[in-house]
């Protein structure tokens, strides 16, 4: 899983490389700047010479320089790496979702993929920088501080090694103790914020029922919970900064002591002493450092794991080798057609369908909720692919053709349709980039949307907003299906497109179909008997399987499912 | 002080961006809520950072000492004696104990205090926003509310946490070192200062900076997010329509802009901590140098070398709380601009409430008058208190008037024009009109979600500006479109109508909804689990359900608003004969959305642009051929 993310890097690998190894150069000067320190503190103060004070004062001031280009460059090439990084995985990964189907989309649910893409990918980034950096940064100090301690006196340093596995331990024993502590603390903050949420949703419920009481008791229960959880975590984490004070003030002790006796002994000296207090310090921080590090890669692990379920997820519609590119006539046939959501044999949505349309009909498609109405109309333009049987479009199979030469030719309104912010024109130029405005006029004024768009101020220029929130459920729907006209397809499908519109509307709009695009194959998904009755053909769904199929006289006279939908739109006194 | 700066690296991400407006007055608020609730602990926690802080001085100051007093004599005995030494490390063994002990100390009380004070905060909040009119709930998008329970009080925990206590104990640091320093050397404290001046110069310049892309980033990261957001939402129609190449044409654009300004906020905080760190580097080896030079020429008297050891040390020691300040500074800032937003809220106005009358339950004694009771009866009472200090009790029956009423959301708009209605104890009023005719404006006039701005409306007699808001709302049942079902198993959700309800009377409810049914199918029945956009429940279902919860208040009035969106016909009638139970016996107001629904209303009110256009029965509106007519003859579109 790393190591295909990591792969992502690409253009910036050589940034990525390069900024460990400024990272280590950072470290050894910082590492040896305590040493000089010694040297000038023996070799010139000690002795009384001005020269080797000035000498390793230079070299020092030459190691600091050294030190500061090398961190700003390490500093540099982590942060073009780590954005470069996330460049590239959110470009996969939009990439990845662009070839998606409709049943990979349905897999991982919208919300998530938007999750993936943006949150995930800033965890990552900043999991990365870190292990570029900081990862790299504490165990090398660690290392070269510690062989530097060494190096100065090899008896003092042995404190180190005896002081850093009681931190060590300490800390993991702290870190034990309070990972699941956390666990809990977010998960009751997650219920906290949904606590909010309702209420702020359901304000109106809260008031009009006089809740403001127990929804405050609600709110308490919770943040009273929240502040038990939070405090206990907090609390033992508060541990981590007196213990490492403990270790890090039994080392200066202990190093004094024995440094003492050493120096009086002759063999240290004072400079090395003072160069051992600094190296204290950078141990012990490193360490600690580590085990934070190590915390925060352990949580983005998680993100890691969902970018790459969806860089892994294979899209599971392909254009077949040698795709036929242009679509014949606007005749539909389904032959023995099952098909499966999750592509098994036992829980199918549609059942032995079979079906003729011929180009130019209007076809009506009837049933309650859960009847496959919409699965039937997804097989056409290969939204979905059959899982028995087959679909063919011309006369051809739609596997058969290019994918995109197929959805041009079959124009599909959906049930969620979305309008995107931008102007109208611009939303309705989806359906054809180089539309005149004449033809967006004549979509417009077939789809009945013209008048009303006229009426707004800006007219075909208005902007509309982000999901559509500015224009009406039934303004909405006209839009939708006057983008959908302009690509001029053989075949028009209406999934309950327009059970906004108001009957007479939805009549005109109906009428102007039969009119203006004859040769047009249309087939209308309605709740609304009044939507289908004068189309040629009816079809009735039910439970997955095709329940009758005729024109409204026969099915009125013969079957029950029509009759009694019929029956209760009449009581209801439309038309 | 340098100015705010983004410094950090790690953590140093605007929040809202935006920078308080009274920071001095806000922190004075904030400090109200610790000097209220937590003195004692706060004081001790001064206590302790000055501890703590003294002991880590004590620290750096015992180097010269060990040296000068200890080491040094030693050197020069011909049979040294190490019983002083040990005497002295023991000694300092228990400051750096006192030392331990306060930072343990001041840890642990400072997570009790800052946990608590926003858990007050917390509460504090959304106890008022319960209060708060329906109006700033229109006015404030849920996500900038949101924001208030999650960005501002995550920043606000993490300065009372971790900045407060540090900036104090880093002052407290600077302070001492720079004492102990003056009584080391002057002249070599000057030097450090001037050193460290240059350092703040530069962090200032860095910071800056990386405040400015920061931004930037932000607002990057703002439009490709909400780009996914969009795109992602829409990616069904981009399949339909074959835009993926297009899409992804755009998306790397904004993607490459992101790249860029990540890469420019990044850098700055990256280099800022090796750029202070080698400041800090430089500042000690000129230190030795000078310091060095000045001892062996003796210009200035008094250095010996344990001085400059001992001065090294502070010399490291004062930078780093230096640099640990002027990184905080910036996430005080922001917390600081959270709060004051939190405290926005807090200061919003609360709905007024000047009603005097109450619901009272009732019952008729003996001599047939109506008294106010504690048990529950089936009779429900206004309690009407007098100025002269009689009480009169009328029973609530449900006669409703409107009275030439006038109402605009704000004073510059009047939405509702001359409204006058009345509806009598069990009459059935349906409202019917196109999107943006007034008909929810009207139920929320009823039950005062809004004040009118003219006219009056009177609720069996009362003038409902004198009826309690609380008690008045009980009285009114209502189901809206939405069915905002909350978190919780479904008995929870319907027991909302009425929090003493028995399971019998909860069941009730649901069979005269007609969701008993359904409910009973599910595996655990009524204590099923559903989440807050009930997402295992159809819409029908939810409808069902808010159903049964207005029915399980059993109030006398009831406002129905009905679902536009398409069910299909079989879920419709249920969700009809649901209805149809609760409207049984009730005034009734109903936003029509159904023909059905309207045909058998006792008036209909015709709604246009905030005008009762028409009113009258079915057969009557039929029969004038207006604006009814034509809706019902689909002529005109009904939503």
């Amino acid at each position: 899983m790393i190591k295909q993310l990591v792969g992502r890097v690409r253009e910036y690998k050589k940034d990525a490389l390069l900024t460990p190894f400024f990272v280590v150069l950072e470290v050894v000067m910082e590492v040896v700047i305590p040493t000089v320190m010694a040297l000038l503190i023996d070799r010139g103060i000690d002795a009384g010479n001005l020269g080797a004070i000035w000498k390793y004062g230079l070299i020092l001031i030459v190691c600091a320089m050294l030190a500061l280009v090398f961190g700003a460059l390490a500093g540099t090439f982590a942060s073009r790496a780590s954005a470069g990084f996330a460049r590239n995985l959110r470009h996969d990964m939009y990439y990845a979702v662009q070839d998606f189907s409709f049943s990979n989309i349905d897999k991982f649910s919208t919300a998530s993929i938007v999750t993936r893409l943006t949150t995930d990918v800033t965890n990552v980034q900043n999991a990365f920088q870190m292990c570029t950096r900081i990862a790299v940064r504490c165990p090398v100090m660690l290392i070269f501080s510690l062989i530097m301690a060494f190096r100065i006196n090899n008896q003092v340093a042995w404190v180190f090694v005896g002081v850093l596995p009681i931190l060590g331990i300490g800390l993991g024993i702290l870190m034990k103790i309070v990972a699941p502590v956390f666990a809990r603390v977010f998960k009751t903050y997650d219920r906290m914020n949904t606590v909010v949420q309702e209420n702020l949703r359901g304000i109106r419920v809260v008031k009009a029922y006089v809740r403001e009481e127990h929804e405050t008791e609600k709110f308490q229960s919770v943040s009273g919970r929240l502040y038990r959880e939070f405090s206990k975590a907090q609390k033992t984490m508060a541990c981590a900064m007196p213990l490492m004070q403990i270790c890090m003030y039994a080392c200066i002790l202990l190093i004094s002591w024995f440094g003492a006796r050493l120096i009086v002994g002759g063999s240290m000296t004072t400079g090395e002493l003072t160069s051992l207090f600094s190296y204290v310090m950078q141990i012990l921080i490193s360490l600690m450092m580590v085990a934070m590090v190590f915390v925060m890669i352990t949580m983005s692990r998680a993100s890691a794991q969902r970018i790459s379920e969806l860089l892994t997820e294979q899209a599971d519609l392909h254009d077949p080798e040698n795709p036929v590119t242009a679509v014949k006539d606007g005749s539909i046939r389904f032959e023995n057609v099952s098909f499966s959501y999750k592509g098994d044999h036992h829980k199918f949505a549609l059942h032995g369908v079979n079906l003729d349309i011929k180009p130019g009909q209007t076809v009506g498609i009837l049933g309650g909720t859960g009847s496959a109405k919409s699965s039937l109309v997804q097989l056409i333009p290969r939204l979905y692919d059959v899982t028995e049987g087959s679909v063919k479009v011309g006369g051809v199979d739609v596997r058969a053709y290019h994918l995109e030469t197929l959805r041009d030719e079959v124009a599909m309104v959906l049930q969620k349709n979305v309008l995107f912010s931008g102007t109208i024109k611009e939303n309705l130029r989806w359906g054809n980039e180089k539309a005149t405005d004449e033809e967006l006029k004549r979509v417009c004024k077939l789809a009945q949307a013209d008048e009303f768009i006229s009426q707004m101020p800006d007219g075909y220029d208005t902007h509309i907003e982000q999901g559509g929130t500015n224009v009406s459920g039934g303004q909405k729907q006209r839009l939708c299906i006057a983008r959908a006209l302009l690509k001029k397809p053989k075949i028009l499908i209406l999934d309950d497109s327009t059970s906004a519109v108001d009957t007479k509307t939805d009549a005109l709009i109906r009428r102007a179909f039969v009119e203006e695009i004859p040769e047009t194959t249309k087939l209308i998904i309605a709740q609304r008997v009044s939507s289908v009755q004068d189309a040629d053909q009816i079809i009735v769904m039910d439970n997955g399987c095709i329940n009758a199929v005729g024109t409204h006289d026969e099915l009125l006279r013969s079957n029950e499912i029509y009759q009694e939908v019929y029956r209760s739109q009449q009581k209801g006194g439309e038309e | 002080m340098p100015g705010p700066m983004m410094g950090g690296g790690r953590h140093g991400r605007p929040a809202g961006g935006k920078r308080g407006k009274n920071p001095k007055k806000t922190l004075g608020r904030l400090l109200s809520y610790i000097k209220r609730d937590y003195s004692g602990k706060f004081f001790v926690v001064l206590v302790c950072i000055v501890l703590g802080a003294l002991a880590s001085v004590a620290g750096s100051m015992f180097l010269r000492v060990l040296i000068d007093d200890y080491i040094s004599p030693l050197l020069l005995e011909s049979s040294p004696v190490f019983s002083g030494l040990l005497r002295a490390l023991v000694m300092m063994g228990f400051v750096y104990l006192v030392g331990v002990i306060s930072t343990f100390l001041y840890n642990r009380l400072m997570v009790s205090i800052s946990q608590g004070v926003l858990k007050t905060v917390r509460d504090q909040m959304f106890s008022h926003m319960q209060s708060l009119p329906i109006r700033y709930f229109d006015t404030n998008t849920h996500g900038d509310v949101m924001s208030h329970y999650t960005n501002d009080t995550d920043t606000l925990q993490q300065m009372l946490s971790q900045s407060v206590p540090q900036m104090f104990s880093s002052a407290i640091t600077i302070v001492a070192v720079l004492v102990a320093m003056l009584f080391t050397n002057v002249w070599l404290t000057l030097f450090v200062l001037l050193g460290v001046f240059v350092m703040l110069r530069v962090t200032a310049k860095i910071g800056g900076n990386s405040a400015k892309y920061f931004l930037e980033q932000q607002k990057s990261i703002g439009k490709v997010n909400g780009y996914i957001e969009e795109m992602i939402g829409g990616q069904k129609v981009v399949k339909v329509f074959c835009r993926e190449d297009k899409c992804k044409e755009q998306f790397d654009g904004l993607n490459e802009e992101l790249r860029i300004n990540a890469t420019r906020a990044n850098t700055f905080a990256n280099i800022l901590m090796p750029i202070m760190m080698n400041i800090g580097n430089l500042l000690y080896v000129l230190v030795a140098v000078v310091g060095g030079t000045l001892a062996l020429t003796g210009v200035s008297g008094g250095i010996t070398l344990g001085v400059i050891a001992s001065f090294l040390q502070l010399t490291k020691t004062f930078t780093q709380p230096v640099s640990q300040i002027s990184q905080q500074v910036n996430s005080i800032v922001m917390a600081l601009a959270g709060a004051e937003r939190i405290f926005e809220l807090m200061d919003e106005p609360s709905e007024v409430d000047d009603g005097y009358v109450t619901l009272v339950n009732a019952k008729y004694d003996a001599q047939g008058k109506l008294v106010e009771t504690e048990e529950k009866t089936n009779i429900w009472a206004w309690k009407h208190p007098h100025e002269d200090g009689t009480l009169t009790y009328e029973q609530v029956r449900g006669d409703v008037r409107f009275f030439d009423v006038d109402f605009g959301y704000t004073p510059e708009k009047i939405v509702l024009h001359n409204v006058t209605l009345y509806a009598e104890p069990g009459q059935k009023v349906a409202f019917v009109g196109a999107t943006g005719a007034g008909k929810t404006t009207i139920t929320n006039l009823i039950n005062r979600f809004y004040d009118l701005a003219d006219g009056k409306i009177r609720y069996d007699g009362i003038n409902i500006n004198k009826i309690k808001k609380s008690d008045l709302r009980r009285s009114l049942g209502i189901v809206l479109q939405d069915t905002n079902l909350f978190t919780g198993t479904i008995r929870d959700n319907i027991r909302y109508g009425s929090l003493h309800a028995t399971d019998e009377e909860i069941k009730a409810a649901a069979q005269l909804a007609g969701a008993d049914d359904f409910i009973e199918r599910l595996p655990d029945g009524y204590d099923t689990e559903i989440d807050g956009d009930g997402g295992s429940l159809s819409q029908g279902q939810r409808q069902l359900l808010s159903i049964a919860r207005a029915a399980v208040a059993d109030p006398p009035v009831m406002i129905l608003d009905e679902a536009t969106s398409s069910i299909d016909t079989r879920t419709e009638a249920i969700v009809q004969r649901g209805m149809d139970g609760l409207m049984c016996g009730r005034t009734v107001f109903v936003i029509a959305h159904r023909l059905s629904t309207v045909q058998n209303a006792d008036v209909i009110m015709v709604l246009e642009l905030g005008r009762i256009i028409e009113r009258g029965n079915h057969e009557q509106l039929i029969a004038e051929h207006g604006k009814y007519y034509q809706l019902y003859t689909g002529a005109f579109e009904l939503e």
